[in-house]
């Protein structure tokens, strides 16, 4: 048996070896390889139904792993420069929740920026762990908020001694990245650990002259979307540990929620992009960066347009950020970014990433060619020739500091009533409200309603936002505390 | 020994010429590029395998996408050329004494070498000092133009591949901002005949009805090209093609042509039924 190095990938190969082997099917899943439902077949392609296997024992067992994912998780693990590494198959947002999970139990602190993603805030309604939460910095321009200020993080920890953890958002969706080393050191020499939502980071793994990685900056967990950036398919995620965390504690609790049939195509998908971006991170990562520039450039040539980069760096809460993002102000020509998104798809053919207020996000990667580029920023340019108006009647928006009453598991499960969103002010709402994407709250259970959020809520439907979150589907009413 | 080049014209019609030798073959950055010599169409080019153009029925194309929006427009001095490596539109661009500039964005500089060098009878004009090349993807290009020109000529190869930014809303919205009160833009078009082509062909006309003001379609029948029967879009700020046009003032300049005639220009634009229903459903 020879060593295994990154030019394996053990699960793939097991897969191949397996379809070579013509193993009479007589358990589940029931499509057996496709037969049994052909239309579904013909649609997705035999070769896909066909590695639509369950777990057995030449495949392993994502749930209790002692052989191929195993393997597999080990060279993930070096790859990523970490202790130990999961796959997991319920997206990143199990692994945030994993992770929270693993650091608190109900009643425990934890330190994290208001600014998460909604899978964080629902790990403290499932653990009923209390968060403390850093206000981020926000850039009054652009209206988006920022990283964590170390001196806030400080601030925190010394008002919250017996907090058990700090998360980190890091990048954000925007590209901006903390102060992670530092942050790190303070919460260490405080005794506690550090969680890092490194969704929108896995490149910064592989590619050369990203910000630091969670593991190098020796945070103790990291949730990673390799679906995003690193090619694999939607779902697929990873989650690292650092040589303090006790992997196989963590495994039970990522087994309390996680499924018992985990999808082999969502492993082999791991497998295979860990492979290819251990072997050619670098100059993938160098060719996404290179589209994003370009773009960049082009569309600051148009005019009117702010595609902001490294410039806005202040040593602090934007402590770096990551070139490979394109994120675009476009207030300046009289559009919110969410309308720019809307024509971008309705008038161009072109889908992006999301639209908030004030900015718009192109995901940029190497599966984009030079014409679509060409393609995105002409049409940039054609929505400000046929679409721009002066930026007067537009909302100046910033990010809202929300003002927590409750904790959030205490909120929602709280006896509540649903009122009209415009009686709601004053009241503490016991949901969600978010814009999706990015899937960031505007309020969460156990936050006070105010007239600015309900003036900001109204903004936001009425500029075409996909909002998301509420019992109400159509966000007329919220479910307040009783 | 018998040589045949096949293209595919639908998964179930393919179109063979039978070729005496291969003059060329080589790859760009953006395609592969072939030269075959025949015994019934002369010299052809291929690009990824599509007939770009053969030596015997080229000047239907080139006359067509040429000198129907230069006969229309008045006075057309300055002039971009999109595509059209191969130089046919110059050739018949350059023709016209009132013409003072011929822009020229080829994205591939290889095919213009190649035509250079294996395709004389439509590269012969490429040297007039009036066309600038510019050899850069003409999405880009035309990005930066705002009220320059007086004609505008898509040469496009098909909706996929490194034509593709060609047939899209946001290339025909910068053409109209790069055209002058007046200009023109006249596009290759497709075929409404197999279904495929036809449905690209509806998508871009949809795109360009929604682009310029007035917006034409007329036809001409070209033998290598899929069905044979092809369309190309002429859009415009001001001038209509039929009713704007003064047949007599194309006539004292004396340019002769093997296809194109003050009739047939009129005639073009009169198409089958199907194929104005098919033009009526996306207007």
């Amino acid at each position: 048996m020879t060593e295994l190095s990154q030019v394996n990938a053990p699960i793939y190969e097991a897969l191949r070896r397996f379809r070579r082997m013509r193993v009479v099917p007589f358990d589940v899943p029931g499509h057996k390889r496709g037969r049994g439902n052909m239309e579904l077949t013909e649609f997705l392609g035999e070769d896909c139904m066909n590695v639509d296997v369950n777990s057995m024992k030449p495949l392993d067992n994502l749930c209790h792993p002692v052989s191929v994912i195993k393997d597999a998780e080990m060279l993930a693990a070096q790859a990523f420069g970490a202790a130990n590494a999961f796959f997991m198959v319920g997206g990143t947002t199990s692994a945030v929740q994993s992770m929270i999970m693993y650091a608190c139990k109900e009643g425990d602190k934890i330190i994290m920026p208001r600014n998460v993603h909604r899978s964080a805030i629902n790990a403290l309604i499932l653990t009923g762990a209390v968060p403390v939460y850093v206000n981020p910095d926000v850039n009054k321009q652009l209206g988006i908020a920022l990283g964590m200020s170390v001196s806030q993080v400080e601030q925190a920890i010394r008002e919250n001694p017996d907090a058990k953890a700090i998360m980190v958002n890091n990048p954000t969706y925007y590209g901006i990245c903390s102060d992670l080393s530092r942050i790190t050191e303070l919460a260490h020499a405080h005794g506690m650990l550090v969680l890092v939502d490194e969704a929108h980071g896995t490149h910064f793994y592989f590619g050369d002259g990203f910000p630091v990685t969670a593991m190098a900056a020796g945070a103790d967990i990291a949730s990673v979307s390799m679906h995003k950036s690193g090619g694999s398919l939607t779902q697929s995620s990873f989650l690292l540990m650092g040589e303090r965390v006790n992997a196989d504690y963590m495994r039970q609790v990522i087994n309390l929620t996680q499924t018992t049939s985990a999808s082999y195509l969502l492993l082999s998908s791991l497998d295979i992009s860990r492979k290819r971006l251990a072997l050619s991170g670098k100059e993938i990562f160098a060719q996404t960066v290179e589209m994003a520039e370009y773009a960049r450039s082009e569309i600051n040539d148009i005019g009117g347009y702010y595609a902001y980069s490294r410039e806005l760096i202040n040593g602090d809460s934007i402590f770096d950020f990551d070139v490979s993002k394109l994120s675009v102000f476009t207030l300046p020509v009289g559009l919110a970014g969410i309308e720019v998104y809307d024509l971008l798809r309705d008038e161009y053919d072109i889908q992006i990433e999301f639209g908030d207020i004030g900015n718009i996000l192109a995901y940029i990667s190497v599966g984009d060619r030079k014409r679509d580029i060409e393609r995105l920023i002409s049409a940039m340019s054609e929505i400000k020739r046929r679409f721009g108006r002066t930026g007067a009647d537009m909302l100046s928006h910033e990010y809202i500091a929300p003002v927590v009453t409750e904790a959030p598991r205490k909120a929602f499960y709280a006896d509540k009533v649903s009122v009209p969103l415009e009686e709601s002010a004053g009241k503490v709402c016991t949901e969600f409200v978010m814009c999706y994407p990015p899937g960031i709250p505007i309020l969460a259970p156990g936050e006070l309603i105010t007239k600015e959020i309900i003036e900001y809520i109204r903004y936001a439907k009425e500029k075409g936002c996909q909002m998301t979150g509420t019992e109400d589907i159509n966000i007329e009413r919220l479910n307040v505390l009783k | 020994m018998e040589l045949w080049f096949t293209e595919r014209h639908t998964p179930n019609v393919n179109f063979s010429i039978k070729v005496d030798h291969q003059l060329y073959s080589g790859n760009s950055e953006f395609q592969r590029i072939d030269v075959f010599d025949s015994k019934e169409f002369g010299r052809f080019l291929t690009l990824d395998g599509y007939m770009m153009l053969t030596e015997k029925d080229e000047f239907i194309y080139h006359e067509m996408i040429t000198h129907v929006p230069m006969a229309v427009h008045p006075n057309p001095r300055n002039i971009l050329v999109i595509g059209a490596g191969d130089g046919g539109v110059v050739r018949e661009l350059t023709r016209y004494t009132s013409v003072e500039s011929i822009d020229l964005v080829e994205i591939d500089e290889l095919v213009v070498e190649v035509s250079k060098k294996y395709l004389p009878t439509t590269a012969c004009r490429l040297d007039d000092e009036r066309v600038h090349i510019y050899y850069e993807d003409g999405v880009k290009f035309i990005r930066r133009c705002e009220n320059k020109y007086d004609v505008i000529i898509v040469d496009s190869t098909d909706p996929f591949g490194p034509g593709e930014g060609l047939f899209t809303k946001e290339f025909y919205g910068s053409c109209f901002k790069a055209l002058r009160e007046d200009g023109i833009m006249v596009n290759q078009h497709e075929s409404p005949f197999y279904a495929e082509d036809a449905a690209a062909m509806q998508r871009s006309h949809k795109r360009i009805v929604e682009s310029f003001p007035i917006s034409r379609v007329y036809q001409a029948h070209i033998p290598t090209y899929p069905s044979g029967h092809w369309l190309f879009g002429f859009a415009s700020k001001k001038y209509h093609p039929v009713r704007d046009y003064e047949p007599t003032k194309w006539s004292m300049l004396g340019i002769k042509t093997k296809y194109y005639n003050t009739k047939l220009h009129c005639g073009a634009f009169a198409l089958p039924n199907y194929v104005e229903e098919m033009l009526r459903d996306v207007e």
